[in-house]
């Protein structure tokens, strides 16, 4: 196929950005359209990217390729396998949806947009790029309009959580830089082309792979997180504004993964299976750990935070089991925590528009008043806490058979943290929704058809993935088989 | 006809979503839709019965549903006589009960929702009986759960109804916790979450004994959550803040019986392992006693029949524990009819009085002549009086029990005296004497027929749905379900005998306490002050759980937030932080004085020699145009010369 | 007439131009003056093609592209200073002193 698919879908939003910032600043509607449309373009892309992909074969697909740099062999390479046609699908999903949800802003909306779609250029390229150079690039192209937009039209900790935020990710980042010249530098010819990387990757002695896994592992663990570099998570998320978060929850988060299993676990296979255990407890305390703190929370918004915590913590679950089965349900659970807690956040966001509050005691009884707002709500707090027929159910039943025979006592621990998530959840529902009415709240009005329009499809996926997984795995089955393979030979 | 059966529970599930988002602002439609749904889940239910009747052969339907390495599940159907046994009591229990909601929901305004949420639950449970693999059954056994969460919880302006539901919804997890771990090491072990293959691997050895006995006692922690067995029997009792009607569907009949047939269904497992199945026994013959006095001496008429039922399915799960595959589930299908009557006749008693407590009914016999007459029969028959349903079921269980371990059965006696007395406490207290609430007996008057035409129909089944199992039939329920091969035991007349008396001698007792007075309740219950209060309090279950569990997650997470999360991690990256700018501010001293000297000392000499030859630049265009010929000149005077 | 004459008169020309450029206050002066410039040299190609190499038109050409740049010069050139006088009503250049720091 020549149509360079995977360009349009990065380049797009930026030819939006430009669009954005030629209109003038007072035309709000038109700088709001005029986003979405260059959101819903990368959208529309996606599906064909979906209805193209060859599931059949691990090999890269709609891939472009040009030298850039020649001197130092950068080439402009860019292609997509079943581990990142999900998560392009997804990114170009979120971001238009988000977008859609920023009808609402109007505080500097031109700037607004513009760093959104910024967003979006780097997210969609960090999924789509093959060379390390181009990688790293959109990597950190994505952390500037992130800074800026919860430093600007963020909560009241904005500077603290936009510097913390920026802080933590830069040092994780500075860290992959040193492991990506690493690789450069040992291999032979100098490369920076990921395919070749993981070919020449058995070559790479042990001691080295050690170190250099540990250099990738903390950039992408801080983007997970991984505990214990979890903190910066919940202070961003909830100073966010409500889209920042779901970009944040629902695709920054599955950067952090997608690293480990781009580049981690082919490019140092031997490291993978020698950190597959510190891995697994790793993962076995964000879940506990993270649903635990959820218990303590009083705050809606941070007790989505830290569900993430919990959440991500099968993914690497998943990944540290180093089976086609577990990494599956790490993949699955990418992909189902996206749309799960991307709509919790929009939700949430739908809630503390009307009340101004987000302390979970201050409501009660609201079933009685916004029945549609509650009935949304609790179907994703349910996908969330892992009920069969949804996604979540599958994601985390996936990644425990599968790792289940590699870590038994860690999955048996691990599973407690299904428990602890059905606790937090219903005490939520129960203290925000359940009970008698709280009165304060005479006034709160049912959710919009705008507010609506942005869930639903999420929660159509959801109840599709949950239902029948089969096109998804089917999707995925043979790049991950590769990755397996080529770890465990 | 058995391939299409997948039709029967799609019909709830069309009509739930019908309702959720079509007709949930039209009460009536809403529940006629419902109603006619699950009719014709019976009609196909019945159809696959006679079916199965006139070939009894275990059959499988199945299509790949999702396919990894060492994860492959094939959704589908497994369809033998337990499971058509199943799919009648499950529809016939389910349509009653809807029917009787329509009179006792009547003025709810929620009442399209409630029946939405009934055809939600009654679709899970149907997909839960006809499940082939581990991995279906646990997706409908979650959702039975959540739908038992909705229904406990829904008058949620109740602050105990949404504790209840939260409780149940909790507690049964806990409990699924060990199911799902016992799935992963049972599934993982044999390599197939199949039922049947694997039973197969299983019976061919393909699991080590240990492996299969521990993973047999994790999958029963699911049975034991669901069930209400010690030490999870906590939520059913709290369960009752639902509206009746759905404790007698979902917390009597059918929900609370999914782990009961979630062990039968594994009867080939547990068969196979000695010990998981004393352990089932002993828990279930535990359990039966433990409520069983608990029931003795509760005031509210629903929380009576909630310990009963938790009794009672612990009388099932010890016949499964003993072998008793035909034993336990016979006694489940006859338990599901007259517990269901039970219930909801004590509905309608609630309905007419408005209120729950005991103690404040009373001579309701005259008043309401078809509920009275239906709830002794339904008693009558929970206390194994011959000739009706319960007795022959009991009667197969301690036959069982006796057979195979004579302490069980003695139990088994103990709990049926219990039952008897407890049971015939309610009817003596609530029936006959005196009026207690004068004002309330005024105002009670028989529930509307729409309530107790599925009464008298459940009393009829009360009655003779035993009689399928009558030990002498030559084609009874032992001859079409049973596990491996018909096991017939002999009839023990004097088993039979003695049980009767035992059970009438409980009646007699609550007879002489309650109905005759000649022994003094309140003298008794001072004699034995001590233990009336442990019953009453039910054991401090609750208040230990409370103590032992809940409060220390809340403890810990609050530690782990507060001090962990907040003070150590976040101390850290702050005090990091804080020490970056304190380096900070020492290398900017650094720059001022020493770096910044040196580049200051450069600065001023290039600041002096800049203030001298600045003067050249003029800004005047005609300057610069003058020294660039002259320049020029000069150049090629030097070249030239 | 010999070479020497041709290049006498571009020599006088090209001094005057210099003169002028140096001279004049007035920017259009100076643009006039620069023009001066470019036909002292245009001179000087003509006289070297009609001398040197009688033969070839290489110098022609040349002149005629100079005299392309010239036009364009100027024009550029009428520009800047439409937008000087705008600026400093004036177009004086001992007072447009904006270049020195």
């Amino acid at each position: 196929m020549n149509f360079p698919i995977l360009s349009y879908m990065i380049f797009i939003p930026f030819v939006g950005i430009i669009a954005v910032l030629l209109l003038k600043k007072e035309q709000v509607q038109a700088i709001r359209w005029a986003s979405a449309l260059f959101s819903f373009i990368p959208l529309v892309l996606s599906f064909f990217l979906l209805a193209h992909y060859d599931s059949s074969t691990s090999t890269m697909q709609f891939v472009e390729k040009h030298n850039w740099i020649p001197s130092l062999g950068v080439t402009y390479f860019l292609g997509a396998d079943g581990l990142s046609v999900p998560m392009l699908f997804l990114t170009a999903l979120l971001s238009f949806l988000s977008v859609i949800a920023s009808f609402n802003i109007n505080f500097r909306v031109k700037e607004y947009f513009a760093f959104f779609l910024l967003l979006e250029v780097g997210m969609m390229g960090v999924f789509a790029a093959l060379d390390f150079f181009l990688f790293y690039i959109f990597w950190e192209v994505m952390l500037v309009p992130m800074y800026f937009l919860i430093g600007i039209w963020g909560g009241p900790r904005k500077e603290y959580a936009a510097i913390k935020f920026f802080l933590y990710t830069l040092f994780g980042s500075v860290f992959m830089l040193i492991g990506i010249l690493a690789l450069y530098f040992t291999s032979q010819p100098h490369t920076l082309d990921m395919m070749q990387l993981i070919s020449q990757a058995p070559l790479l002695g042990r001691g080295f792979q050690l170190i250099v896994f540990v250099a990738f592992f903390l950039a992408f663990a801080i983007k997970v997180p991984v505990f214990p570099f979890h903190t910066w998570l919940p202070d961003a998320h909830v100073e966010a504004p409500t889209a920042v978060s779901v970009i944040l929850a629902g695709i920054l988060l599955k950067m952090g993964t997608y690293g480990l299993l781009r580049v981690s676990l082919p490019m140092f296979p031997k490291a993978a299976l020698y950190y597959a255990l510190p891995l697994a407890l790793l993962a076995l305390i964000n879940i506990v750990y993270g649903a635990l703190v959820c218990m303590a929370q009083k705050d809606l918004k941070k007790m989505v935070a830290y569900s993430s915590v919990s959440h991500m913590g099968y993914c690497i679950l998943g990944i540290s089991a180093l089976t086609v089965t577990g990494v599956s349900g790490c993949v699955f659970q990418m992909f189902s925590h996206g749309l799960i807690t991307g709509a919790l956040f929009l939700l949430v966001g739908v809630l503390y528009d009307r009340a101004h509050t987000r302390d979970i005691d201050a409501f009660g009884g609201l079933w009685a008043k916004i029945p549609v707002y509650t009935g949304v709500m609790t179907l994703f707090c349910l996908g969330s806490l892992g009920l069969p027929g949804l996604s979540g159910f599958i994601s985390e039943f996936m990644v425990f058979i599968g790792s289940f025979p590699v870590f038994k006592v860690i999955v048996a621990l691990a599973v407690l943290g299904v428990v602890i998530t059905a606790a937090y959840f219903l005490r939520m529902i129960q203290k925000m929704f359940l009970g008698t009415f709280n009165t304060k709240w005479e006034a709160l009005t049912e959710i919009s058809g705008r507010e609506l329009f942005t869930v639903v499809p999420l929660a159509v996926l959801m109840i599709g993935v949950g239902v029948y997984p089969s096109p998804l795995a089917d999707m995925i089955k043979a790049t991950l088989e590769n990755i397996v393979h080529l770890v465990t030979g | 006809m058995l391939p299409y059966s997948w039709i029967i529970p799609c019909f709830p599930l069309l009509s739930f979503a019908l309702i959720i988002f079509f007709t949930i602002k039209k009460p009536k439609l809403s529940s006629q839709i419902s109603i006619g749904a699950v009719a014709l889940s019976f009609i196909f239910s019945l159809i696959v019965l006679v079916s199965v009747l006139g070939n009894p052969v275990t059959s499988e339907f199945k299509f790949n549903w999702l396919d990894l390495p060492g994860f492959k599940v094939d959704a589908g159907m497994l369809i033998d006589p337990l499971t058509s046994v199943m799919l009648m009591v499950v529809t016939i229990v389910s349509m009653l009960v809807q029917i009787y909601s329509v009179g006792y929901m009547a003025d709810d305004p929620r009442f399209a929702r409630y029946f939405s949420f009934l055809s939600l639950f009654t679709f899970s449970m149907l997909g839960l009986v006809l499940s082939n693999s581990f991995f279906e059954i646990f997706i409908f056994w979650e959702l039975v759960g959540l739908t038992s969460y909705l229904l406990i919880g829904f008058w949620f302006e109740k602050k105990t109804a949404s504790d209840a539901g939260k409780k149940a919804f909790i507690t049964t997890r806990t409990g699924d916790l060990a199911f799902l771990v016992g799935i992963f090491l049972l599934t993982t072990t044999v390599g197939t979450v199949n039922f049947q293959e694997a039973f197969h691997q299983v019976e061919s050895g393909a699991i080590s004994s240990g492996l299969l006995t521990l993973s047999a006692i994790l999958i029963f922690g699911g049975a034991v959550g669901k069930s209400a067995q010690f030490p999870l029997h906590v939520w059913l009792p709290d369960a009752m803040e639902g509206p009746t009607p759905v404790s007698a569907l979902i917390h009597a009949a059918t929900m609370v019986a999914a782990g009961v047939y979630l062990v039968a269904r594994l009867m080939s497992i547990y068969a196979l392992s000695v010990p998981a199945s004393l352990v089932v026994a002993i828990i279930g013959a535990f359990t039966a006693f433990l409520a069983a006095s608990i029931a003795l001496v509760q005031n509210d008429i629903k929380r009576v029949l909630a310990y009963s039922t938790i009794s009672q399915l612990g009388y099932m799960i010890m016949a499964l524990g003993l072998g008793g595959y035909t034993a336990g589930t016979f006694h489940l299908m006859t338990h599901a009819s007259f517990k269901a009557l039970l219930f909801l006749g004590a509905g309608s008693v609630i309905h007419a009085m408005h209120t729950n407590d005991i103690w404040e009914m009373g001579g309701l016999y005259v008043k309401m002549r078809t509920t009275a007459i239906t709830f002794i029969l339904g008693s009558l028959s929970l206390a194994g009086i011959f000739p009706l349903s319960g007795f022959w079921s009991k009667d197969e269980i301690l036959l069982l029990a006796w057979n195979k371990n004579p302490i069980f059965a003695i139990v088994g006696m103990a709990v049926a005296f219990m039952t008897a007395f407890y049971m015939f406490r309610l009817c003596f207290i609530a029936f006959y004497g005196k009026a207690r609430d004068q004002h309330k007996f005024d105002h009670a008057h028989e529930s509307p027929k729409v309530m107790t035409v599925p009464l008298v129909i459940l009393a009829f089944l009360s009655i003779f749905a035993g009689w399928v199992g009558i030990p002498w039939l030559s084609k009874g329920y032992s001859s079409f379900v049973y596990h491996h091969e018909v096991h017939h035991l002999e009839p023990n007349f004097i088993l039979m005998i003695v049980a009767t008396l035992v059970a009438l001698s409980g009646i007699y007792l609550a007879y002489v306490i309650y109905y005759k007075k000649t022994i003094s309740a309140e003298g008794l219950k001072n004699k034995f002050a001590p233990i009336h209060k442990l019953l009453y309090n039910k054991y401090y279950f609750d208040e230990l759980y409370n103590a032992i569990i809940i409060r220390p997650i809340f403890k810990l997470a609050d530690f782990l937030f507060k001090k962990f999360d907040q003070g150590v991690i976040d101390w850290l990256v702050n005090a990091a932080g804080n020490f970056t700018v304190f380096l900070s501010w020492f290398w900017e001293l650094f720059d001022t004085y020493i770096v910044d000297g040196a580049v200051n000392g450069v600065g001023y000499v290039v600041r002096g020699t800049g203030a001298v030859i600045r003067r050249v630049q003029t800004g005047q265009l005609q300057n610069y145009a003058f020294i660039i010929f002259f320049g020029i000149v000069l150049i090629i005077l030097l070249k030239v010369f | 007439m010999t070479l020497y004459h041709f290049l006498s008169l571009s020599a006088l020309l090209f001094c005057i131009g210099i003169f002028g450029v140096l001279t004049r206050r007035n920017a259009i002066g100076i643009l006039m003056a620069i023009e001066l410039l470019f036909n002292a040299v245009n001179i000087n190609f003509v006289a070297f093609a009609r001398f040197i190499n009688p033969q070839g038109l290489t110098g022609q050409i040349f002149t005629i592209f100079v005299i392309t740049v010239a036009a364009a010069e100027a024009a550029v050139g009428l520009a800047l200073i439409i937008l000087i006088y705008r600026q400093h009503k004036g177009v004086e250049v001992d007072k447009i002193n904006i270049m020195k720091w």
